[in-house]
């Protein structure tokens, strides 16, 4: 898997702290706790986080408020929020005030772990090259062009961002909503499984007629492109 | 609180009270000035009478000296009865001519100008009646006094004072007597709606203020509440069909939910069974939440919330996306799916709220546009008028009878009674709500066959976002 990240959850809910804290060290990672804003403060400039995730109604310093000195101090470090309140506005609001990625309550473990460690991934060296390989699977961003075994598979605009997106997060689990918002720009929960039929259109056009699957599906999760001999 | 006292303190009365003394003030003015300019112009009127006198003696003076003038005086003393006055003396004050009785020496003294009581000729019981007189002293010692009877005068005045009297008099009887009249119709009426108000507080909203047909402002008040009782009542049933909805629409997947982990307890054996059931679970839950997202945006759209990125927006390229988006789906399950939708259509709003229940339409036209052996048709078109953006989504399917059209798009209202279908009853709602929240409407027409939702939005210079302010009670999200 990944390499283990150090992360810091900023949650005044001790019960829900604690699940997400086992939960994470489960998945390999190491998660701290801070139960109020001030003390999140504290240790997000003492420690070198790779990602925090900030509840939004904290105690003693409210979440956007926390965001908001923590960049003011110079800090990048990528931020989660995570709200029980509405979608649209408070989402807005969220990503205006410094957030990087915003997720409501309740949520789905396996979609805050993907989140998370796409968000530690973001300006990797992934970001900045041209072109993506996964075993023979080429995809290069500039000809916007995707190549198997040499042999080119022509693909939709669409489709093309898709694997773009999927070969950028390779090896981690990318889940429905992120594809949604990060191939499509829009952040509804779909009631229907439209983005397995894109995901199924893509994997018949990238892994047909070809021995090694690389697009595999996660269950309970979504999807994870890699190299499935590593 | 005394019942006098409660009617003395009624806005009428008070009221009343004021115009009876702006009234009384008004009236005593306009009286005393009547009253003054008459006694002026009688006085003026006297003076002319004395004047004339005056000159006529005075010439016959001047051609008869003293006897002519006795006997002038003489004969017009017999002549006149109208309220002249003559007294022709001497020195000593023996009488020469005129009608007048003797009077105080001391008024014939000195010439001019006084005003005397007097006494005529033979009249000796009746008291003494007031005159205006002039005395001129004649060469010789002669006194000649001319004057005039001020009866009339100080009867004139005694009428206006009595008119004064009278009329203070009836204007306070009648000014109170109607503020009392007033205030107590006034409060009669509002009694009754103070008291039909406290009913209808206590709970029985069926209560309404009576109307009497007379159309006064009572009246329109009456009607203008009665109108809100309604409304209230309206969204108290709306409210109670919400909650009674939620309720069910909760607790059938909170049943669920609970039945299955139940039943895994009891049963399951084995990973992969603990696994599916765990799996079921939060599928159930998953349900819920969605439910829960539909219902909070609902809400926020409604208050006017939910505009976190206005901008403008393309319809026609969100058509074309959403479009795009469901293609795949659609052919998976057989149907068709056309867009027609070029170029680009500017409106002011929130791409993502647009795209949510442009999607939401599709969806349903994808559920429930489809016929048994009959697959899907799905038309997405945008298209422009001189003041709207028309996004509309049609389908071939069964469609929805006129009647129910409207409550499809009210929260939790699945025409399809048994609920057997997947959804939550929440995505027309959502969508109607989205589009008031743009200050659009959505319609749901007939396709023949089929449905046709069309989401009308206002184009970017004509859009009039609805006010924040209107924070509305949870209607029940009827097209109104």
């Amino acid at each position: 898997m990944t390499n283990a990240m150090k992360l810091l959850i900023v949650e005044d809910d001790r019960e829900a702290a604690a699940y997400v804290v086992k939960a994470m060290t489960e998945a390999g990672h190491v998660a701290d706790h801070a139960a109020d804003g001030l003390d999140g403060y504290a240790l997000a400039m003492q420690s070198n986080y790779d990602v925090l995730v900030v509840d939004r109604m904290l105690p003693k310093l409210d979440g956007l408020s926390l965001i908001g000195r923590l960049r003011a101090e110079g800090l990048k470090t990528p931020v989660l929020i995570l709200s029980a309140l509405g979608q649209v506005d408070d989402r807005v609001q969220g990503l205006r005030a410094g957030g990087d990625d915003y997720l409501t309550k309740p949520y789905a473990f396996a979609e805050l772990l993907a989140r998370v460690e796409a968000l530690s991934r973001r300006g990797g060296p992934a970001a900045a090259e041209t072109v993506y390989r996964i075993a023979d699977l080429e995809l290069d961003r500039l000809s916007h062009t995707v190549t198997r075994g040499g042999q080119d598979i022509p693909l939709q605009p669409r489709e093309f961002r898709l694997l773009e997106y999927l070969m950028r997060n390779a090896g981690q689990v990318v889940t429905r909503t992120m594809l949604l918002e990060n191939v499509w720009d829009y952040h509804f929960d779909p009631q229907t499984n439209v983005i397995d039929v894109h995901v199924s259109r893509l994997r018949s056009k990238i892994d047909k007629g070809f021995d090694k699957q690389l697009l595999h599906t996660v269950r309970g999760a979504g999807y994870m492109i890699r190299d499935g001999a590593r | 609180m005394t019942a006098l006292g409660k009617l003395l303190r009624t806005t009428a009365f008070r009221l009343a009270l004021a115009y009876l003394l702006v009234f009384a003030t008004l009236s005593t003015v306009v009286l005393a000035y009547v009253a003054w300019h008459a006694n002026a112009l009688i006085a003026g009127q006297l003076n002319a009478t004395v004047d004339a006198e005056i000159t006529g003696l005075a010439e016959q003076y001047r051609q008869g000296g003293i006897r002519k003038l006795v006997a002038v005086v003489d004969e017009r003393s017999n002549r006149s009865s109208q309220g002249s006055l003559y007294l022709l003396t001497t020195f000593q004050g023996d009488v020469l001519a005129g009608n007048l009785q003797a009077i105080p020496g001391a008024s014939l003294a000195e010439a001019g100008e006084r005003e005397i009581p007097y006494q005529r000729v033979g009249e000796n019981e009746v008291a003494p009646y007031p005159a205006v007189v002039r005395v001129f002293v004649l060469p010789g010692g002669y006194r000649l006094l001319v004057g005039r009877d001020t009866e009339e005068r100080e009867r004139l005045s005694a009428v206006i004072a009595n008119a004064v009297q009278w009329s203070l008099g009836l204007v306070v009887v009648l000014g109170l007597a109607g503020g009392v009249f007033v205030a107590r119709r006034v409060l009669k009426r509002l009694d009754a709606m103070t008291e039909t108000s406290r009913t209808i507080m206590a709970g029985d909203l069926s209560g309404r203020l009576a109307v009497t047909g007379s159309d006064d402002e009572f009246d329109r008040l009456a009607q203008a509440t009665n109108a809100m009782l309604d409304r209230i009542n309206e969204l108290m049933a709306g409210l109670k069909e919400v909650s009674d909805n939620i309720a069910h629409d909760l607790k059938t997947p909170l049943t669920r939910l609970r039945n299955r982990a139940e039943a895994a307890l009891r049963t399951a054996h084995g990973d992969d069974e603990w696994q599916a059931a765990m799996e079921q679970i939060i599928a159930e839950s998953e349900g819920m939440i969605r439910i829960f997202d539909a219902l909070l945006l609902i809400a926020r759209a409604e208050s006017g919330g939910a505009r976190g990125q206005i901008g403008e927006v393309d319809a026609a390229e969100v058509a074309r996306g959403v479009a795009e988006l469901y293609e795949p789906l659609a052919e998976e399950r057989g149907a068709s799916l056309t867009v027609d939708a070029p170029g680009s259509i500017r409106v002011l709003g929130n791409r993502e709220l647009i795209g949510q229940v442009v999607a939401n339409l599709v969806e349903n036209a994808l559920n429930y546009g489809a016929s048994e052996g009959r697959p899907g048709e799905v038309t997405v078109s945008a298209s422009a008028s001189e003041t709207d953006a028309r996004i509309v989504v049609a389908d071939r399917g069964p469609g929805i009878p006129a009647q129910d059209r409207p409550r499809a798009m009210e929260r939790f209202v699945r025409l399809d009674t048994s609920r057997s279908r997947p959804g939550s009853g929440l995505g027309l709602a959502l969508a109607a709500a989205v589009a008031r929240l743009h200050g659009g409407t959505l319609t749901l027409e007939d396709n023949a066959p089929g449905l046709r939702a069309v989401l009308s939005l206002p184009r970017a210079a004509h859009a009039v976002l609805a006010p924040a302010e209107t924070a509305k009670l949870p209607a029940p999200a009827a097209a109104e």
